[in-house]
């Protein structure tokens, strides 16, 4: 029988793994999408083991909405991603600093 | 009545300056010059009417007008009280500045700010009748500070010109150290008293005879305080030694100004003060010798440097200035009605003198320097004779008002018992002989002999209209007469009733005088006339000779003694360097460095490392997030 840590400890490492993926990643914007599907998805692995140990639906239930979220994220990133590309010319993260103060 | 005339010279510098603040046009113009004219005419005509009606029979009125500060056992009111004193100085106020008034609008004639200029004067007047009928020091001050303003802004009538500026501002700084002493002066009065109120002071002054007063930890006798107080307050507005350097410069100003407050009124305040305070320098024989002292070394020094001088209106500012001397030299003595007497008489040839020269300048379009002048008794014969007569009542001549106010006070010097009596005696006799030849050689300068004009400026020269000529002749008349008429009251046999208390009066015995002594002041004033009609007329070139014969002396006096260069040497520049220290050196470098421009300087330091923090790469975001998200549940959890 898997335990409930062992459950815990693979989404920790997940979203530790997505976490460190979005800034340690210098590639490209695409990665940092992936990381962020990673998190979301180690968040609801957490979700159903805990609704599954203790007999609770809600857990199961939410871990539907986020997977929505997830979605609609993603289509949008990648929209975005498009766009920024067809004006940039490129989805490096070395050479997206708009932002630069 | 009494009202009307400390009201309608207010009303005149109200309605006047208003009008300043609309485009001049010829009618404004015209308007604030009739409504200023006419208010200080029936002003005027008022006070003297008062003053011949009290004359016989002298009473004191006191009007209050109503409170003005209250509090604890210190009371101040504003009010109208009208002693003989009062009197006096009220018709010499508002007669001169009527015919000032009248004078200006012929003089400013071509000037673009006319309703300004007629409100000042107006303002002056106002300030100066509170001065005079104050029934208590602090009104007095009130007056005091009034006139110190009116003089400020009509020396720098013509704020464009910087020499204007810059003598509007010595005259201004220099009457502060005076009102400095005058204020000081009038707080110990409140302390010894516990009041300010004349008749309060007046009347229990000798019960405060013997008492000390603590200054600055010495034991000092307190009524020779309060009166070296008052008279420093005196130095600085009469232009005595030491404080006069303001008057000679305050010539900038247009010439009715200098006749008006340089000459007639407004420098006399400071010998009405001793004046009026006359039972109180009475009981400090010390204060008194000061008095004597100062005003007789102004009246030598102030002879002496009109000797030389150059500027029209310098030499007449320093005729003033030695007269002042004179006056003080009367009250020093305790002759008080012989000081009224010469201020009374002096306002008058002072004034006539003063717009003589005016007329004169007019005439020359705009010239003062007497050597460039000459010649010109032909052009303006009215104005000459009028300074002619202002001339032989300035030095003494027998019969004229000068002859019999000052003859009063040179006598005086000769019987007086006083420590300085015998050092004020000669500097006044040797000051009597100055003052003809200094008068002379400016009207010999100025009218007669070869022209050393322009041909053009000399066909040019003009007299003046009659707006101006009629002040003069009222003036001459004043000049010529004032004083035969008056003498008896104010020095004479009716004294003690004319001044009705108003003032302390001595009798002395003045029969006692040798023939020589009484007509000496007379005969001295003929030498100075002659000696002047024979080094300007009867050989031109000798005064120039004798300059030379006598450079360092000539310069000495040309440059007053040198007192600018003493007074630059010892207040103003180290003053300025001073500034200079305060300025680079304490705000600048410390105050500013570490101050403002310190803190400016450290946020755009701070801001360019913070700067830096804002790379734009995400993924630096992403980390500062995680990291202050951490921060924060870490927070949370060991907090709970």
């Amino acid at each position: 029988m898997i335990e409930l840590n062992q459950f815990l400890i693979l989404s920790a490492l997940l979203f530790a793994i997505g976490v460190i993926g979005i800034f340690l990643n210098r590639k490209n914007v695409i990665i940092i999408l992936m990381s962020i599907e990673i998190i979301l998805l180690s968040v609801n692995l957490n979700l159903i083991a805990f609704s599954y140990f203790l007999n609770d639906l809600t857990g199961q239930i939410f871990s539907l909405f986020v997977l929505t979220v997830a979605a609609a994220e993603a289509a949008i990133g990648l929209a975005i991603l498009v766009i920024y590309n067809r004006n940039a010319g490129s989805i490096e993260i070395e050479k997206i600093n708009a932002l630069k103060g | 009545m009494a009202h009307s005339i400390i009201l309608l010279p207010l009303i005149g510098f109200l309605i006047s300056c208003s009008l300043s603040f609309f485009k001049s046009n010829k009618f404004i113009d015209r308007a604030a010059e009739i409504i200023t004219s006419l208010f200080i005419t029936i002003t005027a005509i008022f006070s003297f009417y008062i003053f011949i009606d009290n004359i016989g029979d002298p009473s004191i009125v006191s009007i209050k007008l109503f409170n003005w500060i209250s509090s604890g056992s210190f009371n101040a009111d504003w009010s109208i009280y009208l002693d003989t004193a009062t009197r006096v100085m009220l018709v010499v106020i508002t007669s001169v500045s009527a015919l000032v008034h009248i004078y200006s609008i012929g003089y400013m004639s071509h000037d673009d700010s006319k309703p300004r200029f007629m409100g000042y004067l107006s303002l002056f007047t106002f300030a100066m009748l509170m001065l005079v009928t104050a029934d208590n020091f602090l009104q007095l001050f009130f007056g005091w500070e009034g006139v110190g303003l009116a003089s400020y802004l009509l020396i720098g009538f013509w704020y464009k010109k910087p020499t204007a500026n810059a003598a509007a501002i010595k005259a201004f700084i220099v009457n502060r150290i005076g009102d400095f002493g005058l204020a000081l002066g009038i707080f110990t009065i409140f302390i010894v008293f516990g009041s300010i109120e004349y008749q309060t002071v007046f009347s229990n002054v000798s019960s405060f005879k013997n008492v000390n007063f603590n200054f600055l930890g010495i034991e000092l006798h307190a009524l020779t305080l309060i009166c070296i107080f008052l008279f420093i307050g005196a130095m600085g507005k009469s232009a005595q030694l030491f404080l006069h350097t303001w008057l000679p410069d305050a010539m900038e100003g247009p010439t009715p100004v200098s006749a008006l407050i340089h000459a007639a009124t407004m420098v006399t305040a400071g010998v009405f003060l001793v004046v009026r305070c006359s039972p109180l320098f009475d009981l400090a024989p010390v204060a008194l010798d000061f008095v004597v002292l100062i005003g007789a070394s102004t009246a030598f020094f102030a002879a002496t440097v009109g000797l030389v001088q150059n500027d029209i209106k310098r030499v007449i500012a320093y005729s003033t200035c030695s007269q002042l001397g004179y006056m003080f030299v009367a009250a020093g003595l305790g002759a008080y009605g012989a000081a009224m007497f010469h201020l009374f008489t002096h306002a008058f040839f002072k004034a006539l003198l003063f717009l003589g020269a005016g007329s004169v300048i007019h005439a020359v379009h705009e010239e003062q320097d007497i050597r460039k002048m000459g010649g010109i008794s032909n052009f303006v014969p009215i104005t000459q004779l009028m300074m002619i007569i202002g001339t032989i009542s300035l030095m003494g001549f027998p019969f004229t008002s000068g002859y019999y106010s000052k003859d009063a006070i040179i006598e005086t010097a000769y019987l007086s018992n006083s420590n300085f009596a015998d050092y004020a005696y000669i500097l006044l006799t040797v000051g009597v002989v100055m003052t003809s030849f200094y008068s002379w050689r400016l009207m010999f300068l100025v009218f007669n002999g070869k022209t050393r004009m322009a041909e053009e400026d000399l066909s040019k020269v003009h007299e003046s209209s009659s707006v101006m000529l009629i002040p003069l002749i009222i003036l001459a008349i004043g000049a010529l007469f004032f004083g035969f008429l008056f003498k008896s009251y104010f020095i004479g046999y009716y004294s003690d009733v004319f001044w009705n208390g108003s003032i302390v009066v001595h009798h002395e015995d003045h029969h006692s005088i040798p023939l020589l002594i009484y007509y000496l002041p007379a005969i001295l004033g003929i030498v100075g006339f002659i000696i002047a009609w024979f080094m300007y007329i009867r050989k031109s070139d000798m005064a120039k000779n004798i300059a030379e014969l006598n450079k360092p002396l000539y310069n000495f006096l040309l440059n007053k003694w040198y007192f600018d260069e003493l007074y630059n040497s010892i207040f103003v520049k180290p003053a300025m360097a001073i500034g200079q220290i305060f300025w680079k050196f304490i705000d600048g470098l410390i105050i500013d460095g570490y101050g403002p421009n310190g803190i400016a300087a450290l946020v755009s330091r701070i801001s360019i490392k913070a700067k830096q923090v804002q790379s734009g790469f995400i993924y630096h975001y992403a980390f500062a997030i995680l990291i202050g998200l951490s921060f924060i549940i870490t927070f949370i959890i060991f907090r709970f």
